[in-house]
């Protein structure tokens, strides 16, 4: 704004020394080397830790696995039983319970990020969503316990679908919420000055712009239910024979595991082993072609 | 110091190559605006604007950062709406309609009104499906109407040529003037009075700057434009008009050879010469 630069005249202080200058480099050079050996530190212990995790898991697991697995129910200790109906229950109550979350969580996360924004209401619902993230699984179990088991008079595969649903809302918020936040306001502008109405900005580009976050987010709620057991043991409860009944008790992958792995069986405790292995594969073959599924689209 | 003096005097002579381009007579006001004050919550950043917008002729909006220019221009298609606590009031005209009364229909006023941005804006989708985005809104067309409609506009922004081979790729993939232009087809496929620019070619090369003028050039027989630049040489090269800016102030509006020749305000003649802003 000023008509005329002022001059600014020498540079006040003592003249650059340029030993000061090298031993200052030195120690920039030495804090460096510090940071870089202690973050290569932390990440060689993460995954020696994830790699143990999974040779046990194929060492254990991978011994057992036979095709019986996947053809017979679970049976009595010694009569050559199986992991089916723990494996499609899994598979249903996973599904399900995604299939009833998911839409929930999208539309709070929407409400959040669009909407409510930093309105009273939208701060509450936000802070709830939040800590049920962070709630004991075993707290949403007794929920549904109180809420679908006792009023209807036993355990059902759908209490369990439930009780995992309750668990993916706030985990799809939270990634939606997020993702829908990072769109620029220029993009969001754009859309707009077209004359578009503001659902058709939400619906036609939000969601496109953030679909890669929210279905890593959708992945991450499917991989916590998947393994989830505690929210299982007060709702599907556990089935040792074939049921896709939904009004009845449900066996799943977690909940056998449960009871085999504590059980003095040795094929039981094999076929727990198993059925940790299929599920860490299942988590990551989803996650795998999902990915997949999104760079070949893009 | 002398330097600068010398540099911003061998630019002021250049504006004289801006008289062989630009209009001397003004046409009838498409948008006139009148007594206009705009507010972010209790801050003024208009006052009192008074100015015409010619009709299928090219207004230049020049001044220092924050003076209320860009601001200006968000108020003629209503973007401040979708922020709160902002408001204008005053009367902008278009064909005789206030386009800020609460009453207006804002998606058939921006269908209207269209508006380039300063970034490059493409939706995640493809090239012909970020041309056909708009039009759908507004209009609805069969597969080989739509397929003209986007082939005439994509040729009419000068990007047809470039893209015709991969229409059905990812808008994403173009460069950034490309990128541009088609933010410039997308707009004038929905079939626009007025076309707003809001510093069109501050993220752009000097080549890809080039092209997105000569359009502006090209575009003016058939739209109304408003262009917001920090650029005065592209000021005086595009616009028929222009308007200086300055405080939240419109300061002073003359046709662009006159304005960079021989401003009336003192203030003008201090900004174009380089003495602030």
């Amino acid at each position: 704004m000023s008509t005329s630069t002022a001059i600014a005249g020498p540079v006040p202080g003592p003249a650059r020394d340029q030993r000061i200058a090298r031993s200052l480099g030195r120690r920039r050079h030495r804090a460096d080397l510090v940071v870089k050996v202690l973050c290569i530190l932390a990440t060689v212990i993460g995954l020696a830790l994830l790699a143990s995790i999974l040779a046990t898991l194929i060492a254990r697991g991978g011994g057992s696995l036979s095709l019986a697995i996947f053809t017979n129910m679970t049976r009595p200790p010694g009569s050559n039983g199986g992991l089916l109906n723990a494996i499609v229950g899994t598979l249903i109550q996973t599904g399900i319970g995604t299939l009833i979350g998911t839409p929930i969580g999208l539309m709070v996360g929407t409400y959040l990020a669009e909407y409510g924004r930093n309105s009273a209401i939208a701060n509450t619902v936000r802070f709830v969503s939040d800590v049920l993230l962070s709630a004991p699984s075993i707290l949403i179990g007794l929920f549904i316990y109180e809420l679908c088991v006792v009023p209807f008079g036993g355990f059902s595969g759908i209490a369990g679908c439930l009780a995992l649903a309750v668990i993916v809302i706030p985990i799809v918020v939270r990634t939606t919420e997020d993702m829908l936040q990072l769109i620029p306001a220029s993009l969001r502008e754009a859309v707009m000055a077209l004359g578009a109405p503001k659902w058709k900005m939400i619906v036609l580009i939000c969601y496109r712009a953030a679909k890669d976050g929210i279905v890593t987010g959708i992945l991450l709620a499917v991989a916590r239910i998947a393994g989830e057991t505690a929210p299982l043991l007060f709702t599907s409860l556990g089935n040792l024979n074939w049921s896709v009944d939904l009004t009845q008790p449900m066996a799943s992958l977690p909940v056998t595991i449960y009871q085999y792995a504590g059980s003095a069986f040795e094929d039981w405790v094999d076929h727990a082993w198993v059925g940790a292995l299929l599920i860490t594969i299942g988590v990551l073959a989803t996650n795998v072609v999902a990915r997949l599924a999104l760079r070949g689209r893009r | 110091m002398s330097a600068t003096m010398g540099e911003s005097q061998s630019r002021q002579a250049s504006f004289g190559g801006a008289e062989a381009r630009s209009a001397t007579a003004m046409n009838e006001p498409r948008i006139a605006i009148r007594s206009l004050n705009f507010y972010y919550g209790s801050n003024r950043a208009l006052k009192d604007v008074n100015l015409d917008l010619p009709d299928r002729q090219v207004t230049g909006v020049i001044g220092p950062s924050g003076c209320g220019k860009s601001t200006m221009l968000r108020v003629l298609n209503r973007m401040y709406d979708l922020y709160p606590g902002q408001r204008a009031t005053g009367e902008v005209l278009l064909d005789g309609e206030n386009v800020i009364d609460a009453s207006v229909d804002l998606n058939a006023l921006r269908a209207r009104i269209g508006m380039v941005f300063q970034k490059p804006t493409p939706f995640p989708m493809t090239i012909y499906d970020n041309i056909a985005f708009g039009v759908k809104l507004h209009e609805r067309l069969t597969r080989s109407q739509m397929d003209e409609r986007v082939e005439w506009s994509l040729t009419r922004a000068a990007l047809w040529d470039e893209v015709k081979d991969r229409i059905n790729s990812a808008a994403l993939g173009l460069s950034g003037g490309q990128q541009q232009r088609l933010c410039i087809a997308r707009t004038i496929a929905v079939q626009p009075e007025v076309i707003l620019f809001d510093e069109p070619t501050s993220a752009l090369d000097p080549i890809s700057t080039l092209k997105i003028e000569e359009l502006i050039d090209e575009l003016k027989h058939d739209f109304t434009i408003a262009i917001v630049t920090h650029n005065m040489q592209q000021a005086a090269r595009c616009a028929d008009q222009v308007a200086f800016f300055y405080l939240g102030e419109m300061v002073e509006v003359a046709p662009a050879a006159q304005m960079f020749t021989a401003p009336r305000e003192r203030r003008t003649q201090e900004y174009i010469t380089g003495r602030f802003g």
